[in-house]
């Protein structure tokens, strides 16, 4: 007990004297970066928040990397790549390349990090990324083969996102446990403090290999702390705390415009904001089986008004569920839903509801902006009633078929293909309300096709028979606003992706 | 007393249980745990899983009761989002949420006690009236705005302090006087009304007839009886601090046991949740306990009742 307590003090005096502040910035080229939500790893594999992908793309390195501006693809650890068959690809790996801790990185990494994230046993957070992995195998120390378990087109996509290369020798020795207290990867930076929950601290890996895409920069360090108030982040990059924030609401940063020492930038990012209608067989509310009362919802929603006033510059009106930039995503041939409350009206009057209606409306953020919607539907009739929840307790609502109206976001983990976006809320997996088998099956075919034409064909007409029978509300994509110091030159991508290792101070 | 410190002590176990209880069974209420250590995109046999692992399965009360049994050997389980020991991580914040509790009350006493004798030696005076102001304010702002206040005036417009992160003595400023500001107006007025209590005694006439000089008067004689009260609520206040701090820790991005209540409760962490429930409520208990017992011994009347 004696020294429990002096253990105490000591640590009570250490927290009040402890003078050791990281002052940083422009003066000793770093970057200082506000984040409100800490990642539950670091591990990439063990994490799905943004925050979790930022850290990922700086600290480790994927076979492929796309150019965010162009979307071509180059090779990052893989020098070259080829198709063998429709499940099959090779990959040739570049030499000399070293993990933070001194590991070579060679096709023993590759082949035991794909098959150890493929194996659903070690319980990868985000199955999505990996599951679609079936086996890799060693050719030789730098040749590597790569097998789906079917047809999978968008394989290259994911080897450029969220399928990161770890050490073999280290990561089977300490696991993701280990990884996550002392993470180590081949990227731009590496781990120097990690104090869970609270801050990370990355800094120039000085050994990068000259030939990756990722082209490092004279950053030296990211300072990243994790401050879950909205106001206290503001608050910090205002009076110098802070060099870099995201995820600003519109008004606060409109507001933050007029200070002379930052900047405010707004770009599209590929996460869409949509409503999902439950229209399933046994539906909580039977309106929502009427086409004609899903479509008097859309009809009665001013997307326009509502991306000019509320979302903010950098987004746009969407028609089809995915975002346009993706590959497979279009609009052509889907019917478009024009503001029209009249016609609205008039179809729930059709429908038997010309003295309106009642609904559930679950949300989950950008609360703004599901008021708006539910003031438009009132106007029409319709009364929604608003839970507004965690994500996770929403979730548990719709997949438990307690779900009537959802205004829900996607982000598709960054991955530039449709493949995950829609067939995640209407390929019969279980955010999936609406249940068409005939989506699900043109879906199905786009994922699993080989041909570029033949698959943006059948998610082309996956994506007409979703807008046509209105089974959900194509609302818009979503911005993101930065707020930084004035002196940061940095560029927004849609992706979501700050990327410090190109950044600059003026 | 013996007696009494006894009586006392089996209340305050039988409410840390009670309160144990309420904690355990309110958190399983609020939603499935199996769904939240699944994570995000489990499939159903995964929540399966997960709940047969931790024995989610079984009825209610045999849970309970196997926590319980856990707790008492030092084993409050796994964090599910940090993936690490509850019981080190609760250790390791502790002591700035100690800290950040034990300076707002200093803060508290250095403030009220002073305004209390004042607002006492001259009553009804426009002294005592700003005292009475200082008091309302405090009490009918909220910490959280006050915070901000403070943030905006010493952060963004003066740029003293630092707005957030415990990394210095500085990072203390602004969350202590947030936070001992709101508790600071119940001592003072406790100070008033006993000083003004006291200061109509007999003995303080004598004292004063004697031509004792007010200074003596007022520290020597008076206060020492004015004050008893006080200490019994600077124990309960602590145990309030304690409990208090989610918010302003929160906003400050302390990295105590208030911010990592609150990281748990946005991500369902529920072993981590129940941990620092329980040890906040103890520790309110305890603190309870001890300001009753520190009560008792300054005044006899109430340990013979």
């Amino acid at each position: 007990m004696k020294k429990f307590i002096f253990g105490l003090a000591a640590a009570v005096t250490l927290a009040a004297f402890n003078i050791g502040g990281a002052f940083a910035g422009k003066p000793d080229n770093s970057i200082r970066f506000a984040y409100d939500q800490a990642p539950e790893s670091v591990d990439p594999y063990f994490n799905n928040v943004r925050i979790g992908v930022i850290i990922g793309q700086h600290v480790w390195d994927t076979l492929i990397y796309r150019n965010p501006e162009t979307g071509e693809y180059k090779g990052e650890l893989a020098s070259a790549w080829q198709q063998v068959d429709d499940r099959t690809i090779e990959f040739d790996l570049q030499h000399g390349i070293k993990f933070h801790n001194g590991e070579e990185f060679d096709a023993d990494d590759v082949v035991y990090t794909l098959n150890y994230v493929a194996d659903p046993k070690h319980g990868v957070t985000t199955q999505q990324n990996v599951a679609w992995i079936e086996k890799a195998e060693k050719i030789d120390k730098y040749k590597v083969r790569l097998t789906t378990k079917e047809v999978f087109p968008a394989a290259i996509e994911y080897l450029s996102g969220p399928v990161v290369i770890h050490p073999n020798e280290y990561y089977e020795k300490v696991g993701p446990e280990g990884m996550n207290a002392k993470p180590v990867g081949t990227g731009p930076f590496r781990v120097t403090e990690y104090d869970v929950g609270k801050s990370i601290t990355l800094e120039k890996n000085p050994d990068y290999f000259a030939d990756s895409p990722k082209k490092q920069g004279p950053i030296e360090k990211i300072v990243i702390r994790f401050i879950p108030d909205r106001q206290t982040q503001m608050a910090e990059v205002l009076s110098d705390g802070v060099d870099f924030i995201m995820y600003v609401p519109k008004d606060q940063a409109e507001q933050l415009e007029a200070v002379p020492n930052l900047q405010v930038v707004s770009g599209e990012t590929m996460r869409i904001a949509f409503m999902q209608m439950n229209s399933q067989e046994n539906t909580p509310s039977k309106a929502l089986k009427d086409e004609r009362v899903r479509k008097a919802i859309i009809y009665a929603i001013d997307r326009e008004t509502m991306v000019k006033e509320i979302v903010g510059a950098g987004s746009r009106v969407l028609n089809t569920i995915c975002f346009p930039k993706q590959f497979g995503c279009t609009d052509e041939g889907a019917p478009g839903y024009e503001y029209n409350p009249d016609k609205a009206k008039a179809l729930l009057a059709e429908a038997g509801y010309a003295n309106g209606l009642e609904l559930d409306l679950v949300a989950y953020r950008e609360r703004n902006q599901t008021e708006a919607i539910i003031g438009y539907l009132k106007a029409v009739g319709i009364n929604a009633n608003l839970q507004f929840l965690q994500y996770a307790a929403m979730r548990d609502l719709i997949r438990s078929n307690k779900a009537m109206l959802t205004h829900q976001t996607w982000g598709s983990f960054s991955v530039n293909d449709v493949s995950a976006a829609t067939p995640v809320y209407f390929g019969y997996e279980k955010d999936d309300i609406s249940r068409d088998s005939e989506v699900r099956d043109l879906l199905k075919k786009g994922d699993t096709t080989m041909l570029p034409e033949d698959r943006k064909a059948a998610y082309h007409d996956a994506l007409k028979l979703i807008a046509e029978h209105a089974y959900a509300v194509p609302l818009y994509s979503l911005p993101v606003y930065y707020v930084a110091t004035a002196d940061l030159n940095f560029k927004a991508y849609p992706d979501e992706m700050p990327r410090f290792w190109e950044m600059t101070w003026k | 007393m013996t007696f009494f410190i006894l009586k006392r002590l089996g209340l305050a176990i039988l409410v840390s249980l009670a309160v144990s209880a309420i904690a355990f069974f309110l958190l399983r209420i609020s939603g499935d745990i199996a769904i939240a250590i699944a994570g995000e995109g489990a499939r159903d046999i995964d929540i399966a899983a997960a709940r047969q692992l931790h024995g989610l399965d079984r009825p209610l009360i045999v849970q309970y009761w196997v926590w319980l049994l856990q707790i008492f050997n030092g084993d409050f389980g796994q964090s599910i989002f940090f993936k690490s020991d509850v019981l080190s991580l609760v250790w390791a914040k502790l002591p700035v949420t100690l800290l950040l509790g034990v300076l707002s009350l200093a803060f508290a006493l250095v403030i009220s006690i002073p305004l209390g004798i004042l607002a006492a030696v001259f009553a009804n005076s426009w002294i005592d009236r700003l005292a009475l102001s200082v008091a309302v304010v405090g009490q009918a702002l909220p910490n959280f705005f006050f915070a901000l206040v403070l943030i905006v005036l010493f952060s963004i417009t003066l740029r003293w302090l630092p707005v957030s992160g415990s990394a210095t003595w500085a990072h203390y400023i602004m969350p202590v006087i947030a936070l001992g500001y709101y508790v600071a107006p119940a001592f003072m007025r406790l100070v008033r009304a006993g000083m003004i209590d006291v200061l109509s005694a007999d003995y303080i006439r004598t004292a004063r007839a004697k031509g004792l000089p007010a200074h003596i008067v007022i520290f020597k004689h008076a206060l020492r009886n004015a004050v008893m009260p006080v200490v019994a609520l600077t124990a309960v206040q602590l145990g309030y601090l304690l409990g208090g701090s989610v918010v302003i820790e929160t906003i400050f991005a302390l990295d105590g046991l208030g911010f990592l209540a609150y990281q748990s409760i946005t991500h369902k962490d529920f072993p981590v949740i129940q941990a620092v429930v329980m040890l906040l409520s103890v520790l309110y208990v305890l603190l309870t306990l001890l300001g009753d017992i520190a009560n008792a011994w300054l005044n006899p009347r109430l340990r013979i009742s």
